[in-house]
This record gives structure tokens, sequence and C-alpha cells, in this order.
């Protein structure tokens, strides 16, 4: 507790406890879901851009790999929702690793622009193999059942999410705070003193794409059995952007920057749900905005300010 | 045998050759200095040994072992540390940390222990930071154990360099130009803290432009010119020696 970072996990968790009791309607439980989902995929994207200095424009596509396994395994093959959201993760995590070794020679702009074709080819796949997928019109994804339990009512899945967020926001903590995080913060300080110190740094990248691809593929699979309905745009470029924008509005490199661009960003489009059809602008606009005025973020500028040092 | 041997190294940029059929060798425990004019091919070696370029041609051998064209982080593994003539300090992280990041193969790297706060990584990092922080003090940092990199003053950093070197545990330690940039005095600090270095056995390859410091302290020095060897051995020897007088004293006189 000394640690402000484990003040701040026990103030998450005093405030998720309490929130759907004080939440007036379903409207916004609904909201605290999928803030909550945006959340722990923000966490992960966080630790690679942020934390490791590595971009990714295609994260999207891990969240569709996850979306569609949950959807399309159990409603096809028979594949248990459960077994499905593993296949999903295992299947993103291999993709992700695949991709790595070619991916991370690339630098700058051109590791942008390969996760943002590697993703722009896993939303084409989704939407054209409609026989599989319902092609651009989405399918219906069968609901979830953790053992004998079957997750339908908002209730039930806020505290699944709640508890998964608290999870790992436990886990990015302790994953910063140890030899592989200090070895990944290190990479992206200096890559030729990383180097020389030992850390091998292809794998340290490789490992933290595979993490945070993993993280987006369960949360897609939780987003289609939650919504109960999938469609490409799940994986679209645009849905990419939304989550980059999170972290840098939060702050790279900051766990708790990862929830304050997730709660803030996911609420926008509701703020502008009058401005429908201007999202993309709105975000491509608060993008530019945070990157020249405030490039390090919500988060880790007002800790600044508050003299805590980060 | 030589701790490190190096047979005939070469390596060009295009058609720029950095180095041209360099050979020498470094015993165990001892320091060891590479002088040259500005752009002599020093740093160029530096990164060839330590496996950062791959050698054109030539072969460096350490325990007898050949190493050209090993990645880096695998001679560290081997014993290899070094610090780095433009700092190359993490300023995303703490000093303390950037100490323990030297650290690295000595410790338990897995990824899904580190999360679930695993107890043996727990009780192995406050061990660490306790060696790293003894580590700052020996290099003379102690005001700065609880700072932000990127709140010190240039001087310290390179201290700072050193100390993440030396929690690499290791046998053969490169610096290249640890005291430039520093006023005479810190100069002076510099210089005992490498005889100190030397002191506990660790063999010190040193590149620096304060003769000074370089003739007093070096077991043998190695002299650079336009990436070849111009001379080789003692500080006394290499004063007299004739080549060195006429281009590189000269030059600088
Ligand atoms: N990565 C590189 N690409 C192209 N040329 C290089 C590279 N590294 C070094 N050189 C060239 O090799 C030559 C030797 O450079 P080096 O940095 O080794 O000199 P130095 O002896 O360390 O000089 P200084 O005393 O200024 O540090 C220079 O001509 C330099 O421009
Ligand atoms: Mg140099």
């Amino acid at each position: 507790m000394r640690d402000p970072r484990h003040l701040g996990l026990a103030v998450l968790a005093a405030v998720l406890a309490v929130l759907p009791f004080v939440l007036p309607n379903s409207f916004y439980l609904d909201l605290a879901i999928r803030m909550a989902i945006n959340a722990i995929v923000v966490l992960g994207l966080n630790l690679l851009i942020g934390f490791a200095g590595q971009i990714s424009f295609g994260h999207a596509g891990f969240l569709g790999i996850g979306a569609y396994a949950s959807a399309v395994l159990p409603t096809h093959y028979g594949v248990h929702p459960m077994l499905a959201l593993g296949a999903g993760a295992a299947a993103a995590g291999a993709l992700a690793a695949a991709v790595s070794y070619p991916i991370f020679k690339l630098k700058g702009h051109y590791l942008a622009m390969a996760t943002l074709g590697l993703g722009i080819i896993l939303n084409i796949a989704f939407r054209n193999e409609a026989a599989l997928t319902g092609g651009p019109d989405g399918m219906p994804v069968p609901s979830l059942e953790l053992f004998s339990f079957t997750l339908s009512s908002d209730r039930d899945w806020y505290w699944v999410v709640a508890a998964l967020l608290v999870v790992s926001v436990w886990a990015s903590l302790n994953l910063i705070d140890s030899p592989f995080g200090r070895a990944l913060r290190a990479l992206h300080g200096s890559e030729v003193a990383s180097k020389v110190v030992g850390v091998d740094i292809a794998r340290y990248k490789m490992a933290i794409f595979v993490m945070s691809a993993v993280f987006a593929s369960i949360m897609g699979s939780i987003t289609a059995h939650y919504v109960g309905f999938v469609t490409p745009t799940v994986s679209e470029f645009f849905h990419s952007i939304e989550l980059v924008t999170m972290v840098v509005v939060g702050g790279m490199a900051s766990v708790f920057g990862s929830l304050v661009g997730a709660v803030l960003l996911t609420a926008l489009p509701q703020i502008l749900a009058t401005f429908e059809g201007w999202e993309t602008v709105a975000f491509g606009a608060i993008l530019i905005l945070f990157m020249i005025v405030l490039p390090r973020g919500l988060v880790p500028t007002l800790a600044a300010r508050l003299g805590k040092g980060g | 045998m030589a701790l490190l041997d190096i047979h005939d190294l070469s390596i060009a940029f295009g058609g720029v050759k950095a180095l041209q059929h360099v050979s020498f060798s470094i015993d165990s425990g001892i320091v060891y200095s590479v002088i040259g004019p500005n752009g002599a091919g020093k740093t160029t070696l530096f990164n060839l040994i330590t496996g950062v370029y791959t050698p054109t041609s030539g072969e460096i051998r350490l325990d007898g072992a050949a190493i050209h064209g090993r990645p880096p982080n695998e001679l560290a593994r081997r014993g290899m540390a070094r610090t780095f003539q433009n700092l190359q300090i993490c300023l995303n992280m703490t000093a303390l940390e950037n100490v323990m990041v030297g650290a690295h193969l000595r410790l338990d790297r897995n990824l899904v222990k580190a999360a679930l706060r695993w107890p043996s990584i727990r009780r192995r990092d406050a061990d660490l930071r306790d060696e790293a922080a003894e580590l700052m003090r020996f290099v003379g940092l102690d005001r700065y154990t609880r700072a932000r990199a990127d709140s010190m003053p240039y001087g310290a950093l390179k201290r700072l360099e050193i100390a993440r070197a030396l929690a690499m545990k290791p046998r053969i330690l490169f610096l290249d130009e640890p005291a430039a940039g520093l006023n005479p005095t810190e100069t002076l600090e510099i210089d005992a803290l490498i005889r100190k270095v030397a002191a506990t056995g660790v063999t010190v390859v040193l590149v620096e432009h304060d003769m000074k410091m370089v003739m007093s302290l070096s077991d043998r020095i190695l002299v650079l010119d336009y990436g070849r060897k111009l001379a080789e051995g003692t500080a006394a020897e290499v004063r007299q020696d004739a080549n060195v007088i006429a281009a590189y004293l000269g030059a600088h006189a």
C-alpha cells in the first residue's frame, strides 16, 4: 500500500464494487461493461505501445479473431464456448508470434503500416468468409456458459468483466515491476543498451505482442458473447485507431492512464450521438490534439503536476 | 592464453574503412586503453567486440572461442559489459531500475510468474534493489538512489552507465570515453573509480582522450589512426614510438 499504484488498485476495486448499486439504469450498466472491456484491451495494448515502445494499428484484428472464434466455433462446429474462447486466444497468440519476427524488424512508420495491414487483412477475411461469418451482416453468438452457469443478465456480465479488469490491472502492475517488465521498458529506452546487458529484444517484443494479442482476442470473445452478435466492424481499422487513441489520451506507459483513456473515449460516442457519423473525425482530432498538446497523456501529466513522478 | 584475442579485424561502412587489419590481445586482469584521434575507429572497435556490429573480416576470440558475429545478448552472457560514448541510459526508468536492468541475465525473467507476483521473484527483486543501490554508492551516486534517470545531470549519467555495466558482474568491461565532458575534479573521480573496478579483478578496456589519465592508468595501450593500428605497448613504449609522435601527438600538439 505504500506504493501509490497499489492504492490505485484498491480504489479501482472499491469503485467497481459499488458502481452497479449507484448507476441509475441499465443504459449506464451497459456503458460501464463496455468501458471495462475496452480498458482491458487498452491495458494490453499499452504494455506494447507505452511500455515496450512498439506501435500496433491492427489490434482490432485480434479482437475480431476472438469474437469470430466465439461465434463460429460453437455455431458451426458445436465447440463449447469456453473452449472456443481459448482457441481464439491461442490463434491470435500464434498469429502474433508468427508475424512478430518479420514485423519487429521494422520501426516507426513501417511498423505502423505492417500492423495496419495485418488488421485490414483480418477484417477482409471476416467480411468475405460469408459462409462461416455471415459476411458484412455478421452473425449471432451463443451465450457464454461458465461451467454450469450461463451468463445472461447485465449484472452477471458486469461482475465478470469487473473481476477481469481488477485482475488485469493487478497483473499489469506486477509485470511492469519485474525483471520481464524492466527489460521491456529498457528496450524502449535504449535498444542497444538492453541488447548489451543481455536482453534478447526480438523475444521480448514478440512476447509482449503475443500477450497483448491474447488480451485482445479474449476480450473480443467476451464482447461477442455479451452483445450476442458479431459484425466485421469489431475488427475494423477505425476500432484499432480508437484503441490507440485511448492509450494516447490516458497516457503512454501508464496502467491507470489506460483505464482513464478507455473510460473517457468509450463515453465519447454517447456524448457525440447527435453528431452521428462524425465519430471518426472526432477520434482523429483528439489523437492529433493530444499528440501536440499533451503527448504524455492525462494520467502521467497529472501525476507529474502533483509531483508524484509518474 | 589472452582473455581477448583480436586477429586481422576489419570493417567497412560502404566506402569507409573504419578498421583495417587490426590485431592485438588483452590479458586478463589488466587495464588496456585504446587511443587515437577522432574517427580513428575506437568506438567501432568496441561495437565489433561487443557484437553491436559484425566484422567484414577477421576474428575475435574470448578465452579462445570465436565470438565474432555473435549477438550482444550472447556476449553479455559470456561476461562482456560496456558503456557508451553517447549515453544510452533508459530515461523512461528510474536510476535504480537502470542498474537493475544490468542484472537481467541473473534473474528469473518468466512472464507468467512476473504477472502473478511470484514470491521468489519479489524476494529476488528486493535483494536486487539493495544490490543496485550498493553499486550506485560504489560509483559515487549515493545521492541518486531514488532519482528518476531523466532528472540526473550528465556526469551522474556517465557513472550510472558504469553501475549498470557492473551489475552484470562482468569479467571484461569496456568504457567508451567515461570522462568525456566532465570537469577536472569529476575526471579524477572517474580515474579513481576505474582503479577501484580494476582492483576487483575486472579487466578494463578504456577509450579515453584524457592522456594524463590514460598514461597513468593503463597497463598497455593500443593506438589507432584512420582505422589502422599505429602502435601497441606499455605507456612508456607508446610515448616513445616514432609513428605515434609523428601522427598522433604531432597532430594534437
Ligand atoms: N554505423 C556507421 N555507419 C557508417 N559509418 C560509421 C558507422 N560507425 C562509425 N562509422 C565511421 O567509422 C569511422 C570511425 O568512427 P568511430 O566512431 O569508431 O571513431 P572514434 O575513434 O570512436 O572517434 P571519436 O573519438 O570521435 O569517438 C568514422 O569515419 C565514422 O564516421
Ligand atoms: Mg568514439
